[in-house]
């Protein structure tokens, strides 16, 4: 405590307050990455470790169309494009070519990582500066950012929410939950998963496009370790969810609380940093964090439920 | 109606696991056949079923439905001509899903499926209608998960979806096994009356030898991947527990090697 107080007395608390509306806007653009990891860890119970690969190809296709002259809304849906046509491929390998899942999408991750090079031209780092181009999202406009991004997620998550009450919807819900029942009731299981990639992967890549424009630049690395901040704004948002509506919270309640997921994990990382957590340790801390996230579910069940405990006697 | 030729399946093949379960299995139902299966642990009774259903390829043999050969159909797409109720309760239905939604599921078995509403106002007042019939207080519960069920009560809804769109068979695996006595007896009235109902032609797995005897119109024993015994009609009303045992002794040379089955 000693030592703590002064190191506290030397912080400015309004350096946090002012960082806030940029953890916001921040953390709604990995919010929509995070909605596509929700689709494929939650509702199709597959590990899918593309992401990180695709992040990075929705940041290079974006950037260099724009670079090229088109609009940069048009770069964000190519970039989208982009990104199915990566989580087709890990569908592929993982359907026709029966790879496991972490596999499958490790294998596309690796193969994007040159693919991506390719589209900025070898180059790790491809500038775009909202001076000369009209982006749709930059860190310089925050409260733009954020409506356009609240927009996006609402449409999203209208979307997502039609596509799962559908016939089509309904056959990835299964598939997810039980794919035996699936196929005895004629449902083609492999047919749901490649289509639920498509979709999830078709959110990270739109993502990946507004984060460059957002940041102003795209890089080969940007996406490393999208896949544990989607995972930690699921688990983040499902917590708080559960916490606040128990049972009621329906589908849409549930994507919702994915954003804010995303946005209180930037918000935590922006306040260890502020609290003088160096930079380097960021991907550290974030790993720990959701490892915790993850293992608490676990841990609780087994204190209700553990063998030492029937060891002593059993539950009461 | 349902043809099985020569069908043979050995699992593990070139492994020291390598199991011969099906070795020549000849079998032809009739429309509206009933047919009670019996055999010891092991038998083969459950790969016939997963046979038929397309679980795997077979490695020989040819099965036919209605005339038409489904030997090298995959099992989505052997689904429109079959209803299938598992022996575990878990397994025939989805959890996360509602009770509605679960139905929803099954009434598009063997359709195509698009961006149509997953399920109709019209379906909805369909199925609170059949789940009142089932008498579980079920209708009342339309958009509960399946998940918070009792597996009494999910066996009874997966029935229900198993012939919710006619099934030209239905294949029921030990479909009460799991279930405590009381509710074995509802769910197995239920199976007769909707296979009566609706004329269906059924195959039942079973353990329970007075069962087999009691339901069905036909009742077939197997050992070791093959048919061994195939009774119906008077035959098969007339006979005992006791005559069937004696049968197995006979045609197999060992003793029946199941202890459920005398418990019946
Ligand atoms: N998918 C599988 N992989 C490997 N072996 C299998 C498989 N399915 C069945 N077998 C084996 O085939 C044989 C026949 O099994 P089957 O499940 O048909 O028996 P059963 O007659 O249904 O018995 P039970 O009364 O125990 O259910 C067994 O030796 C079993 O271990
Ligand atoms: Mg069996």
């Amino acid at each position: 405590m000693v030592t703590i107080i002064p190191v506290l007395g030397a912080l400015d608390p309004l350096a946090l307050v002012r960082a806030l509306p940029g953890n916001v806007s921040q953390g709604m653009i990995w919010g929509i990455m995070s909605i596509g990891v929700y689709l494929t860890f939650k509702i199709l119970n597959f590990a899918d470790l593309t992401v990180d690969g695709t992040m990075a190809t929705g940041g290079a296709v974006a950037v260099m169309l724009i670079l090229a002259g088109y609009h940069p809304v048009v770069a964000v849906i190519m970039a989208c494009i982009a990104g199915m046509v990566a989580g087709f491929i890990t569908g592929i390998l993982h359907t026709v070519f029966g790879i496991p899942d972490i596999l499958a999408g490790i294998l596309t991750q690796i193969a994007l990582y040159s693919v991506n090079l390719n589209i900025t031209g070898g180059k790790a780092n491809q500038a775009v500066s909202v001076d000369q181009f009209d982006l749709i999202v930059s860190l310089r406009y925050i409260t733009s950012t954020i409506v356009v991004t609240a927009i996006l997620t609402a449409l999203i998550i209208a979307i997502l929410y039609w596509f799962f009450g559908t016939e089509m919807g309904f056959t990835i819900r299964a598939t997810g939950c039980n794919p035996n029942m699936s196929r005895a009731q004629g449902i083609n299981t492999s047919v749901a998963k490649v289509i639920a990639l498509i979709f999830s992967n078709g959110l990270v890549g739109l993502a990946g496009g507004l984060l460059a424009q957002y940041q102003g630049n795209c890089d080969v690395n940007m996406g490393r370790g999208a896949i544990v901040i989607g995972l930690a704004s699921v688990i983040i948002g499902e917590v708080l969810g559960e916490a606040i509506f128990g049972n009621r919270l329906n589908f849409c309640g549930r994507l919702l609380f994915v954003v804010f997921g995303s946005i209180i994990y930037y918000i935590v990382i922006s306040f260890v940093v502020w609290l003088g957590l160096p930079s380097i340790d960021m991907k550290l801390f974030s790993a720990i964090v959701v490892a915790i996230f993850l293992a608490v579910p676990y841990l609780k069940g087994k204190t209700k439920n553990s063998y030492r405990r029937a060891a002593k006697g059993g539950v009461r | 109606m349902l043809e099985l030729r020569d069908v043979h399946k050995t699992f593990n093949i070139g492994t020291i696991n390598e199991k011969k379960a099906l070795n020549g299995v000849d079998l032809k139902l009739e429309e509206g056949d009933f047919v009670t299966v019996i055999g010891g642990n092991g038998a083969g009774k459950s790969t016939v079923l997963n046979a038929i259903a397309g679980v795997w390829p077979i490695d020989n043999g040819t099965i036919l439905i209605d005339g038409e050969n489904v030997t090298g159909l995959p099992e989505h797409k052997r689904a429109s001509f079959l209803g299938r109720v598992f022996q575990d309760p878990m397994t025939g239905t989805t959890a996360t899903m509602e009770i509605q939604e679960n139905l929803a599921l099954a009434a598009r078995r063997g359709q195509r499926r698009g961006l149509k509403w997953g399920i109709t106002k019209r379906e909805k007042m369909q199925f609170h209608e059949l789940l009142a019939k089932l008498d579980l207080g079920l209708e009342d519960r339309m958009t509960s998960k399946v998940g918070l069920l009792s597996g009494g009560q999910r066996q009874a809804i997966t029935l229900l979806m198993a012939t919710l769109k006619r099934p030209r068979i239905l294949l029921l695996d030990e479909h009460t096994a799991a279930l405590d006595p009381k509710t074995a007896a509802k769910v197995l009235a239920l199976s007769d009356q909707i296979i009566e109902e609706n004329h269906l032609t059924a195959m039942m797995v079973t353990h329970n030898m007075r069962d087999a005897i009691v339901h069905g119109n036909r009742l077939i024993m197997m050992n070791e991947g093959k048919i061994i015994l195939d009774i119906r009609g008077e035959e098969k009303k007339k006979i005992t527990v006791e005559d069937l045992l004696r049968k197995f002794e006979e045609i197999s040379g060992e003793e029946f090697a199941n202890d459920k089955a005398l418990l019946g």
